[in-house]
């Protein structure tokens, strides 16, 4: 159990058999009076927000949250689905439930899957990931008029700017929590 | 954690506040800080120590000095709040408070007014104060010229909340209603005197007597933040047992003994007339040095020690 006074940005905690995790904190107590703890939550499955005032004596329970390293196998429909490579174990998230993470992911990445309870609920991409660039204009040598980035397409659809030497079939590595260009890769 | 620049200006200011007092017949004391027993408050829980406990505040012993025979006392001191941090609060953290026999509760918000006026004069180039004499701290620009703003707690909660005092005690939201709605409000173009609390939040302080529903207590607000909290003291030892018993009967023990501070009760006759207030050293040294964390302003956290 954790009680108020646990209270902080980041911590996990359950509600009403929900997981939720503290985006926002502020103690304040008046003079003479009663401590109270202010919070922003996010539920960790519907992404729901709220605010709540906690007090001194409200406890709340440890959520079971589990994190395990898997292996993205492939979608079907509006199923995605992964194993776990030493069990062999196989799961399924929705589209909706990976949202953005969908920009970066490949077959065969291995990914942290977040687990509440028995339930899948999230994914932890890699920091870096190197994918290819499907759609690109051409690379006109010595054009010095353009502007020093152009948009391209990579093999997930995702679009964005790269530096105009990158070219259609490159492989070019990419921060998953921008969504930003760091490298051409050399394969 | 201070640089040595903001060392040497919580020092000047240390010195200030001493030279203040002493310049005004006062005399600084230091009492200890491990007590046996404490004075019963509910939502203070303090930390122990092989069977007696850390104060969390001079008041117990400040009093019973008065009982001996000194009529102004200040001092500078650590105190200890268990479970208390944040932007404002610490655990440990300094506390200035000091009493003036024969006084009320109006004499001392005009000595705060001559505190903080004299401090800024004293101590040059405060980075929290402008050009023009403005404390500036967030997002709030204050003007110091007394006199300041005296706003009583019904007012506040009409004029900032629109709920009555009494409907906010009954539904147990006046603390919630009063850090959501109201202190964000006070003291943010000069500072507030919020006076006259309701009689069960001033447990140790005065009943009115213009209003028995009241308690003769103010705190000062600048820039949003409380930084003082004074009384017209309670002086009658039969209305303060019952009042004690009241706040350990009605509120909880949070952590404490039931023991009552005897001693300090049968000191208490011998007082007469007197006001009292502490003030947070920190909080002070951070609107001045316009630091926006009480963590910035003490020498070490407990995280870097």
């Amino acid at each position: 159990m954790y009680t108020a006074s646990d209270l902080r940005k980041g911590l996990k905690i359950q509600i009403d058999g929900e997981p939720y995790i503290v985006t926002e904190f502020d103690f304040s107590k008046p003079g003479k009076g009663q401590a109270l703890y202010r919070t922003k939550m996010r539920n960790m499955i519907t992404g729901v927000q709220f605010t709540q005032t906690y007090r001194s004596n409200d406890k709340f329970e440890r959520p079971n949250l589990e994190e395990r390293k898997m292996q993205f196998l492939y979608a079907q429909d509006n199923d995605y689905h992964f194993m776990d490579t030493s069990s062999y174990e196989q799961i399924f998230l929705t589209k909706e439930q990976l949202g953005d993470n969908l920009n970066f992911l490949i077959d065969n990445m291995e990914v942290e899957v977040l687990f509440f309870g028995d339930r899948p609920i999230d994914i932890t991409l890699p920091t870096f990931v190197n994918l290819e660039v499907t759609v690109a204009d051409p690379w006109a040598k010595g054009d010095t008029s353009g502007s020093d980035t152009k948009p391209v397409t990579v093999q997930t659809g995702f679009q964005l700017q790269v530096p105009p030497f990158v070219e259609q079939g490159d492989k070019i590595q990419i921060d998953t929590r921008t969504g930003t260009y760091i490298t051409r890769v050399k394969e | 954690m201070l640089t040595p620049e903001g060392l040497r200006r919580r020092s000047d200011l240390l010195q200030a506040i001493r030279s203040f007092f002493l310049e005004r017949d006062y005399i600084e004391v230091d009492t200890p800080l491990r007590l046996p027993v404490l004075i019963p408050e509910s939502n203070l829980v303090p930390f122990s120590s092989e069977g007696c406990f850390l104060h969390t505040s001079p008041e117990l012993c400040m009093k019973r000095l008065l009982a001996r025979g000194c009529s102004r006392i200040f001092q500078i001191c650590h105190c200890f709040r268990k479970e208390e941090r944040g932007r404002l609060h610490q655990s440990e953290f300094t506390m200035l408070e000091w009493y003036h026999q024969g006084w009320d509760y109006f004499d001392l918000m005009y000595q705060c007014e001559e505190l903080i006026g004299a401090l800024v004069r004293r101590c040059p180039d405060l980075p929290g104060i402008s050009s023009s004499g403005q404390l500036c701290w967030r997002d709030s620009r204050v003007a110091l010229t007394p006199p300041w703003e005296r706003l009583t707690v019904a007012e506040a909660f009409g004029r900032y909340a629109g709920v009555e005092v009494n409907e906010a005690l009954r539904a147990g939201d006046f603390d919630e209603i009063l850090v959501t709605a109201i202190e964000p409000h006070l003291g943010r173009n000069r500072p507030v005197f919020l006076y006259d609390y309701p009689l069960e939040l001033g447990s140790l302080a005065r009943r009115s007597q213009q209003n028995s529903a009241v308690a003769e207590r103010f705190e000062l607000y600048i820039a949003g933040v409380e930084l003082a909290n004074g009384f017209s003291e309670l002086v009658d030892p039969q209305e303060q047992r019952q009042r004690f018993q009241r706040e350990i009967t009605t509120l909880g023990l949070g952590g404490k003994t039931a023991a009552l501070p005897e001693k300090f009760l049968a000191d208490l006759s011998l007082i007469g007339e007197t006001a009292g207030i502490a003030l947070g050293m920190d909080r002070l040294c951070m609107l001045l040095m316009g630091c926006p964390d009480i963590s910035q302003v003490t020498p070490f956290i407990f995280e870097e020690l």
